[in-house]
């Protein structure tokens, strides 16, 4: 397996996985991962429905703690907290790791109220400070000029890519550090793709991404990194062009070029 | 018979008992209103009753009715509601909650008599309310509270668990995200469902004939251990206990109409709740 630290010139490693298992209920659905998901990089993570990708994205903001009979041995270390630790804030790790889910969820309020709805939250209830945010989000998330105009409407009557970047711009409105994508393309058409992806290169420079696809081509277009799992183990991780020209295992190879997923 | 045959005679097999359905209610309605109507005016509605409701009006039954519906918003609608959003969004599902359901779903088909003798035993006797207001609105609340908690439930549910998720992926707390993300789009619905209950509960008799209602009492109530006269009781009354039910007829269908327009208004207050949210919600 290719050593992605030295590969990638001894970046930071803002998240370090070791030796995860994880289950639901009796079936373990993660056997022993361990990775290293370097700072302000964008890292895909691939396979076919059902190898364990989406559940691993969500077991690094303990989204999975929500599902009742979900439990996990081993260490996920973000920022140098072991975020499983008893005493671990999960509030405080869901507002440094944003996430974007596979269907898009605005909530039924005003767009400006979407935004809003996590530095709100979070305590910010100055009505300048609040509109400051929205902004600076709704910009970073590159749909600002496409809604401007519209704060007050509701977010439910956006188009499917809009309310996508919507739900982008409500999670950068917490300031996090980290971003994680759960296929966040997947139910929209190619010009919002394109879109999509367009924003995730231009957010890499200040955020970490972890992206979820099942879209080969799309991960080798916008991933630094890229993982395989396939039936819960992680298979390959290394240099998205190493893997995509010269994998080292057999699966990850018949998978990338399409024989089987 | 043809298929097609068949097809038609199904159709209007069908078409026939929905309108006879109508037809039914509609003279029900039409029977009250036609008998009733004569006597309603402002002596019958605010006047105090003589000779055992021979005479007079029926304003104390209108109050007492009034203030148990009040009574039984007050106990039924807090709990009914913390129940619901526990069951749906705190509790573990497993063996528990599918007994505490299994015991709502039963709670809802136990006769109302039945709510009565334990509102009896329990709140009149027990407790020594005594035959009172709070006695009666207890009992009441404890007979609807499953209607409630079903209701309230099911408009949880329908609210999408994307929200949910939304709302705790930017760093919400459970209750939080409860309270900002899944009550606003819940309540109309639980309002409701809880408002259909209530209106039941205004007609209702059994539960109130043992703890709360007066047979003949033409004062209001002071406090909320007092007694007080009831609409459908005081109907029950005038037309089963009155030595001369032919002669009362007029107040008992003055009576009745009353009752009826009441729980149609409670149940129209419902409607435009729903059809108000309705409108604004979507997702």
């Amino acid at each position: 397996m290719v050593d992605p630290e030295k590969d990638v010139n001894n970046q930071e490693m803002i998240v370090k996985v070791k030796n995860l298992d994880f289950y639901y209920e009796s079936v373990q659905a993660l056997f022993d991962i361990s990775m290293d998901i370097p700072a302000r990089q964008v890292t895909a993570l691939i396979g076919p429905s059902g190898c364990g990708k989406s559940t691993f994205l969500r077991t690094l903001n303990r989204m999975n703690d929500i599902i009742h009979g979900t439990r996990v041995n081993g260490t996920v270390i973000v920022d140098g907290d072991d975020i499983y630790k008893s005493n671990m804030d999960v509030v405080a790790l869901r507002k440094k790791i944003g996430m974007v889910f596979q269907k898009s969820n605005p909530f039924p309020k005003s767009i400006f109220d979407n935004v809003a709805y996590g530095p709100r939250i979070h305590g910010i209830k100055n009505k300048m400070k609040l509109t400051e945010i929205v902004e600076r989000s709704l910009k970073r998330a590159a749909i600002w000029d496409e809604v401007k105009d519209r704060l007050d409407k509701n977010a439910l009557d956006l188009s499917g890519g809009q309310q996508q970047r919507l739900c982008i711009a409500r999670a950068l409105a917490v300031d996090p550090e980290i971003l994680l994508l759960d296929e966040p393309a997947s139910a929209l058409d190619p010009k919002s793709t394109a879109h999509i992806e367009d924003l995730i290169l231009e957010l890499k420079k200040d955020f970490t991404i972890i992206i979820v696809t099942h879209n080969m081509q799309q991960a080798g277009r916008i991933s630094d990194l890229t993982a395989f799992f396939f039936e819960g183990v992680l298979i390959e991780f290394g240099i998205t062009k190493q893997i995509f020209t010269n994998p080292v295992n057999k699966q990850t190879e018949d998978y990338i070029t399409g024989r089987f997923g | 018979m043809t298929s097609r045959g068949s097809e038609t005679f199904f159709y209007w097999m069908m078409r026939g008992f929905t309108y006879f359905i109508v037809v039914v209610i509609a003279y029900i309605i039409i029977d009250i209103i036609w008998n009733g109507i004569g006597v309603i005016g402002p002596d019958f509605l605010f006047e105090y009753p003589r000779k055992s409701g021979a005479e007079g009006g029926i304003w104390p039954a209108i109050v007492g009715t009034f203030y148990l519906v009040i009574g039984t918003i007050a106990i039924a609608l807090p709990l009914g509601m913390a129940s619901a959003i526990y069951l749906s969004e705190y509790a573990r599902q497993g063996r528990f909650t599918r007994m505490i359901r299994l015991a709502i779903i039963t709670l809802a088909g136990v006769p109302s008599i039945v709510f009565g003798l334990f509102g009896l035993g329990l709140f009149v006797l027990f407790f020594q309310f005594g035959a009172s207001i709070i006695a009666g609105s207890l009992t009441l609340a404890c007979m609807i509270l499953p209607t409630i908690i079903v209701a309230s439930e099911e408009a949880l549910q329908a609210v999408p668990q994307s929200l949910r998720e939304g709302s705790l992926a930017l760093g919400a707390t459970k209750w939080e995200t409860i309270y900002k993300n899944v009550l606003p789009y819940a309540v109309p619905g639980m309002l409701t469902g809880s408002i259909l209950g209530i209106g039941r509960a205004a007609g209702e008799t059994a539960p109130i004939l043992l703890t709360v209602a007066a047979f003949y009492l033409p004062k209001l109530p002071s406090s909320v251990f007092d007694q007080v006269m009831a609409l459908p009781y005081h109907l029950f009354v005038l037309a089963t206990q009155h030595p001369d039910a032919e002669m009362v007829r007029p107040m008992q269908y003055g009576t009745a109409l009353v009752l009826l327009i009441l729980v149609l208004a409670v149940n129209l207050i419902a409607i435009m709740i729903r059809s108000h949210y309705r409108k604004k919600t979507k997702w």
